[in-house]
């Protein structure tokens, strides 16, 4: 790469040339303002914050998108940009409904509220119309649109990142707003609730739809068994809601704070995720050795099946039947454990904390209930957890370790990874391998599968099987793959993670500002946590772990048999875009 | 609803799409002539679109919703376009809009229930000299005064049959 010669505020620096202002300043230790920009996301220079002064240039550019060159001379915080810059922040808060005290992003998420401050705005100047848009409220995701201060990074995200694009700039002047098609609900778009629009909102124009009332009047309700289950991926990221580093696991902690809330028992998602590796193991080596539909596609990620439905209906019947595993973990709990602890199924109420958004529609769809319970009562993130952690002054960072609670607080290492891409596989690999082979396989981590590569293809053999499988996460790279089986490429197993990174990087993991984001990978460091919770575990094949095997020897029989299928599998069927009327004469 | 015209129409609209679809910037052409063939642009036309040119559908909204000339609701079959520009507007050409709301009963970017009028307010057309100016479908009516509508709109539907 070749490389460049500039100066920024009278700092020399040698930068290569395909840097843009904003990098070289960064490399410098130079900080310049931004609020549209986030790294290989969103670099359009719209929101005009990071404008600069070059020597010889008259227009201010950008710094987020303008590159460097050879002797150029930058000035980041002259009167003449300051002043600039204070205009633009006025202009963008003087249409912003400022209701900040109500707003669930005043704590310390907010982007704009922190540039204010930074802008030392005193005052919004420029009091005019503002724009009065209806909410926008669905079962996974909530739009207010009056607080979006249109920066596109929502639209970048679905549309870029995800392949989906069911929101976009609409209108035009003073009318212009970010919006779906004909103003139509986002749920009623082939919107997939995967909520990283919500992650990549600087404002609190996105967020989840808040279900923490519904687990508090569980919670005060004496008539209810009110029980908690926690996915892999929140305890190495709900720390960080508490200014604790980013990817520490923090489940010791989470567990006492959930007994603090009210729960009466505790469970670990990674239970059901044991669980699932036993079905969805053993659906692949059927599928396998008996001739079925190949390749056979994970079914853990609610977005994913979604985007299926919406945009590869034929391969439906290439999903794994199998529920995702805080489903099937509910089935259990509202069959198995309410029978042999004598509790009247219809009282017992499941809560599940997710990384995920989309999980919150999961739990909604008819097909996700055993004898017309649902497996699941309500979902909430891990920042709703943070916040009713919060709610209660829990101290989190002081509280001591506990455990899960028993029968199923002994998942194993397997459990854990599914929270990381490449997960799911390695997990399900560990099992079968040793399923197939008969004997316990010291060679069990697949490397070739980790990691944040968009998709990653390996052969893997096990006993007299070769498989050739991919991993893709990321609905950009889903498409991607999903159009090579399409094309005729053969596969025998597939996982699809809805976020790029997997679960670490939910639509309702802890939010983390753009200044992190664009230099930082997020997803890497929470995956490493859930990495080092796998090493530490005692166990960490899913076929080994006691509860497991205790729950098919009292009460599902063999994995794959009748009761497993009538409590845990389940299919789905093809979805409209946007409706099917006919077009008009 | 006839079956035949709305198959032919299709075939027509997948034509000026076959036509475009290979050229950079293909859909602003694409939506123009699409709205030629239906006289509007509804979601099923939409996302014929954008199904065909395999880009999202809230992108092609976005850009239908951004031109003023692009049009969701159906038009009628005289297309009645009020002049709003500057000089058109300080002669009166609210006043001339409001007395066709009144003698149609439809509001700006709306069409009569018949399907026979619909009414829009555009900008500019740069006939200035006739301010304030209104065009139905080709044709141009310039200095009008507020009577003039009634009279106006009575010889359309004298060409309709109807009076």
């Amino acid at each position: 790469m070749n490389k460049v010669n500039m100066t920024i505020d009278g700092i020399q620096l040698y930068v290569p040339e395909n840097y843009t202002i904003l990098e070289a300043a960064k490399e410098a230790g130079i900080s310049i303002p931004t609020l549209c920009f986030l790294k290989d996301v969103n670099e359009i220079g719209c929101c005009r914050m990071c404008i600069v002064e070059v020597e010889g240039a008259k227009a201010m550019p950008a710094a987020c998108v303008h590159p460097v060159s050879e002797g150029m001379v930058v000035r980041t915080h002259t009167p003449r940009v300051m002043e600039a810059r204070k205009v633009n922040l006025d202009l963008i808060l003087s249409n912003h409904n400022a209701r900040c005290q109500t707003c669930s992003r005043s704590m310390m998420d907010c982007e704009l509220q922190a540039l204010a401050n930074k802008l030392m705005i005193e005052d919004v100047v420029f009091e005019g119309e503002s724009a009065k848009l209806p909410l926008d409220i669905g079962t996974s995701i909530v739009r207010d649109p009056n607080k979006c201060i249109l920066c596109r990074r929502c639209i970048s995200a679905c549309k870029k990142i995800q392949s989906v694009g069911v929101i976009d700039i609409v209108g035009r002047g003073f009318d212009a707003h970010v919006g779906s098609p004909f103003g139509i609900r986002l749920e009623e778009t082939p919107c997939v609730n995967c909520g990283q629009c919500i992650n990549y909102c600087p404002v609190g124009a996105l967020k989840e739809k808040d279900d923490t009332a519904k687990v508090w009047d569980a919670l005060y309700d004496p008539d209810r068994v009110v029980i908690v289950q926690t996915a892999p991926a929140v305890r190495v990221a709900l720390g960080e809601d508490f200014n604790m580093p980013i990817g520490e696991p923090v489940t010791g902690k989470m567990v006492t704070a959930l007994r603090m809330l009210g729960f009466d028992q505790v469970f670990d998602t990674d239970t059901g995720a044991d669980l699932t590796i036993m079905e969805e193991g053993t659906e692949l080596i059927d599928r396998i050795r008996g001739g079925g539909r190949l390749p056979m596609i994970t079914s853990c990620s609610p977005g994913w099946i979604k985007f299926c439905e919406h945009n590869y209906p034929e391969y439906l019947d290439n999903l794994s039947t199998c529920k995702s595993p805080h489903q099937m973990f509910g089935a259990i709990l509202k069959t198995y454990y309410a029978e042999k602890n004598g509790i009247d199924p219809e009282k017992i109420f499941v809560v599940s904390v997710m990384p995920c958004t989309a999980k919150k529609f999961e739990a909604a769809r008819p097909e996700m209930s055993v004898n017309g319970l649902a497996d699941v009562d309500a979902v909430i993130t891990t920042r709703e957890l943070a916040s009713m952690i919060y709610d209660v002054g829990i101290d989190f960072p002081k509280l001591g370790d506990s455990q899960f609670d028993d029968p199923f607080g002994s998942a194993t290492g397997a459990g854990v990874i599914f929270g990381a891409t490449g997960g799911v596989m390695e997990a399900a690999l560990r099992t079968v391998a040793d399923i197939l082979t008969g004997q316990s396989l010291d060679n069990f981590e697949y490397e070739d599968i980790r990691g944040l590569e968009g998709i990653k293809i390996t052969t893997v053999e096990v006993a007299d099987l070769k498989l050739r499988a991919a991993v893709a996460h990321g609905l950009g790279n889903a498409r991607k793959i999903m159009d090579a089986v399409r094309a005729g490429e053969h596969f025998d197993f597939i996982e699809i993670m809805a976020c790029p990174g997997g679960c670490v990087n939910g639509g309702g993991q802890p939010l983390q500002l753009s200044e992190v984001r664009s230099w930082k990978d997020v997803r890497a460091e929470r995956a490493k946590g859930v990495y080092r919770e796998d090493m530490k575990s005692f166990i960490r094949k899913s076929y080994k772990n006691p509860a497991i095997k205790k729950l098919y020897k009292e009460y599902l029989g063999m994995a794959g048999g009748s009761r497993s299928h009538e409590l845990l599998h389940t299919h789905y069927k093809a979805r409209d875009n946007y409706g099917k009327s006919p077009l008009p004469e | 609803m006839c079956g035949t015209c709305a198959a032919e129409m299709e075939k027509k609209l997948h034509a000026v799409i076959d036509r475009h679809r290979d050229t950079r910037g293909a859909l602003i052409p694409i939506l123009h002539e699409a709205q030629e063939l239906y006289g509007y642009l509804p979601l099923e036309v939409q996302r014929t679109i954008a199904e065909e040119l395999e880009t999202p559908l809230a992108e092609v909204y976005g850009v239908v919703s951004f031109y003023s000339q692009f049009t969701t609701t159906p038009r009628g079959k005289y297309r009645i376009s009020v002049c709003m520009g500057t000089a058109c507007y300080v002669k009166g050409a609210g006043e001339i809009l409001d007395r066709l709301k009144a003698r149609l009963s439809v509001d700006v970017g709306e069409c009569t229930e018949d399907g026979r009028y619909s009414l829009d307010a555009c900008r500019c057309i740069g006939a200035c000299g006739l301010a304030p100016v209104v065009t139905i479908n080709d044709e141009v009516f310039g200095k009008l005064q507020p009577d003039d509508v009634d009279e106006i709109i009575d010889s359309y539907d004298k060409k309709e049959g109807q009076v």
